[in-house]
């Protein structure tokens, strides 16, 4: 059955407009593409090194020595304080999870919608929610007084029969992201499947051979491995979206189920979500230009098209974000509580409101003015630029809320200033653990999946229907 | 009661209350000299930061006066009387159920609000979620003699009965948990019930205006309660509407 599709982000085709301008109308043969994916893979220029060797000492020196002397010191090395108890390491678990939010959209949401552009990127979204998931966890033992004793918290079986206490959200937020950590990890490998069968195929013995062998579970492309790879996959679109929705949600919890003014809210479920939601998209803009500008052949992948989705998710999201900030924001402002009403006046008037407002503009002014003009979307560059402001703007709404918000609490007495110390190289590291694990991952990974790719070129068609083409699209299932 | 011990965990001691223990604090006889801050550290064995630490907020007292600026303009300038702010031992402890690992629990004999420092992994939800903010940490190793040698000379300054805590670990105020122990146990020596007034915590004791009294709650009789009853139009608990059910009574000062 063939059913008429608008499957690209431009509606219609206009008779001047060349067709091949979208990566579905301009098919490769099956072994170039591969070939070209492969080859990608391979070409590393000396830059490359020179910047992984950079990373590994950065990474060497926060999260391998500085980390040392905050285990060995203790968190006293951080800015961390009275009543500021809960510092940058927080934030920094908030801001990566929220990082690793826009894979699974992406991956999951936009698979289950069937959203043809999707194609050449979701295997580089789902590498960001595994690698950022990883940095949340890394900040959540960076910020334990006592990390050590990290198991403590894991419900093992124990001579004493103490159990963890289930009461706290602490504990839900831990089994959060590990479901999610777990759930995420294996949807980023299913639809890897066939790429390291092609890889594995095309790779002439060595140790990169073997662990393509093994991870490549034998998948030979027959019939029944793709139906039941294709089952698979269908299953974990489906429940990942739920995880994806409770994880973020439960991160809120960790501040909206204390007794803190200005956490107590109950719209931190939904506004953490679009929040998370946010700056994943934004990061993916910045990771696609990333690849587009420094992988080879991977300008015939990534394309103005997927530049212009991208935009356009990140201003719904923004709307979105908007909305609900300003609920978060007004209605404790009508309600009148005092200590709302000092909360709010702190991040606005208070020594840290410049942090107030860039977040603002950053969130909100920059996606509104910079994309909603295609030409402008469809600019890479300009689009890692607005990637990179909303970022900013995100990991701040973060700040204001966990440093900046626990300053003000129903103890006027105990206020006081929080100044991040130790926390700023660490964060630092966090940030470069995460590009270096990336950038490994690009050698050894097929950060396009090509089937996927392939698949769609293959149902894609153009029909000339009077004067005008028309993009076709046959049903795939 | 029953003592027999078997496998771990099968041993059932019955526990129950043996008496509710509260204070009322007197702000209208509190003259903010901090005897009690001072008492209760050396009592409890809480660690001196420094003066760079103390400045940043990180100041480990289990006690504090607070004191704050109800008007600053002239000639209107007006000070709140001083108020003794300590763990409120909280009926509805919001500390409590938000520690992951059971360190802040309630105890069932004494009815306090306990952290058993040997469990404590330094997640700080706890500090977080106090809403008196009576919860000190130990960001550094305050009483490690490796890092502070001048400690040596001080060995005999430690209250034996009381664990001296290293960082990363939550510490509050418990009562003088090891002296309503040793009273209960002299009690029990002697077959009969502890009665109020036979001992009393570190900063009550301390106290030269008497502005601080420890007993026992349970008891209609004993002397927070005919204090509490006797001011009772100047009675209030801290922050009494987010219902935390303090132990602690204040009868307001300056009224």
């Amino acid at each position: 059955m063939a059913t008429v599709a608008q499957p690209l982000a431009s509606p219609d085709i206009d008779e001047h407009e060349d067709p091949r301008q979208f990566l579905m109308h301009d098919p490769l043969p099956r072994g170039q593409m591969n070939d070209m994916v492969m080859e990608s893979m391979h070409t590393t220029s000396p830059i490359f090194w020179v910047v992984v060797i950079a990373l590994v000492l950065i990474v060497l020196f926060t999260l391998g020595y500085e980390w040392y002397v905050l285990i060995m010191q203790g968190q006293g090395r951080a800015g961390v304080t009275r009543p500021d108890y809960w510092g940058v390491f927080l934030v920094n678990t908030v801001f990566w999870i929220g990082i690793s939010h826009a894979g699974t959209f992406i991956s999951a949401i936009l698979r289950v919608l069937k959203v043809e552009s999707r194609r050449p990127f979701t295997r580089a979204a789902e590498l960001m929610t595994t690698f950022g998931l990883v940095q949340a966890g890394l900040s959540i033992f960076m910020h334990l007084g006592r990390v050590w004793l990290v198991y403590w918290m894991f419900p093992l079986p124990n001579q004493r029969t103490i159990w963890p206490d289930f009461h706290s959200p602490l504990m839900w937020d831990l089994m959060a992201i590990t479901t999610y950590l777990l759930c995420s990890t294996m949807y980023l490998f299913l639809p890897l499947i066939p790429d390291l069968a092609m890889a594995r195929d095309r790779t002439q013995g060595g140790w990169l051979k073997h662990f393509y062998k093994i991870l490549a579970l034998g998948f030979r492309g027959t019939e029944g491995e793709w139906k039941n790879l294709t089952t698979a996959m269908n299953i974990f679109a489906f429940a990942i979206i739920p995880v994806m929705f409770s994880v973020h949600t439960i991160v809120s919890w960790d501040f909206a189920m204390a007794t803190r003014p200005g956490w107590n809210s109950t719209v931190f479920g939904p506004y953490f979500v679009v929040g998370a939601l946010h700056s994943g998209m934004a990061a993916v803009a910045i990771v696609l230009f990333l690849l587009r500008s420094t992988m080879l052949h991977y300008k015939y992948f990534i394309r103005a098209e997927h530049f212009n989705t991208i935009g356009m998710l990140m201003l719904l999201v923004s709307m979105a974000w908007a909305y609900f900030y300003f609920n978060d924001y007004l209605v404790p402002w009508y309600g009148g509580d005092v200590w709302d009403k000092l909360f709010q006046e702190y991040a606005e008037k208070g020594p840290k409101a410049y942090l107030w407002y860039t977040m603002l503009i950053c969130n909100i002014a920059v996606p509104w003015l910079l994309l909603w003009n295609k030409k402008w979307r469809e600019t890479p560059w300009l689009l890692a630029i607005a990637g990179i402001l909303i970022n900013v703007g995100m990991y701040l709404e973060r700040y204001i809320i966990i440093p900046v918000g626990v300053t003000i609490n129903r103890m006027p007495f105990t206020w006081r200033q929080y100044e991040p110390r130790i926390e700023i190289p660490m964060t630092i590291g966090t940030f470069a653990l995460f590009l270096l694990l990336y950038m490994l991952a690009s050698r050894v990974i097929p950060l396009i999946p090509v089937w996927e790719v392939q698949e769609g070129q293959e149902a894609h068609m153009l029909r000339k229907v009077g004067k005008a083409h028309v993009s076709t699209l046959s049903d795939l299932e | 009661m029953a003592t027999e011990l078997g496998m771990p965990g099968t041993n059932q001691v019955e526990e129950g209350p043996v008496g509710v223990w509260g204070m009322v604090i007197d702000q209208d006889l509190c003259t903010g000299c901090q005897a009690c801050v001072a008492a209760c550290s050396m009592e409890n064995n809480v660690a001196v930061v420094g003066e760079e630490d103390a400045g940043y907020g990180r100041y480990m007292h289990w006690i504090r006066i607070e004191r704050l600026w109800e008007s600053t303009e002239y000639p209107k300038v007006k000070m709140t009387p001083f108020q003794p702010m300590l763990c409120q031992h909280c009926h509805n402890a919001p500390c409590e159920p938000v520690c992951p690992v059971y360190a802040s629990v309630h105890s069932l004999s004494q009815d306090l609000n306990l952290q058993v420092y040997n469990r404590c992994v330094g997640t700080r939800y706890c500090g977080n979620n106090c809403p008196y903010q009576v919860r000190s940490f130990n960001w550094l190793d305050y009483q490690d003699e490796r890092i502070h040698p001048e400690l040596v000379t001080l060995h005999n300054h430690m209250n034996p009965d009381v664990t001296v805590r290293r960082r990363g670990v939550m510490e509050k105020c418990t009562f003088c948990i090891q002296r309503i122990h040793k009273a209960e146990d002299k009690a029990k020596s002697e077959g009969r019930e502890i009665e109020d007034g036979e001992f009393t915590t570190a900063c009550a004791a301390a106290c030269p205006a008497n502005a601080i009294t420890f007993g026992r709650l349970d008891d209609p009789e004993s002397e927070i309660n005919q204090r509490a009853e006797a001011n009772q139009s100047r009675a209030y608990h801290a922050l009494e509407e987010i219902r935390t059910m303090p132990r602690i009574t204040y009868l307001k000062g300056g009224v």
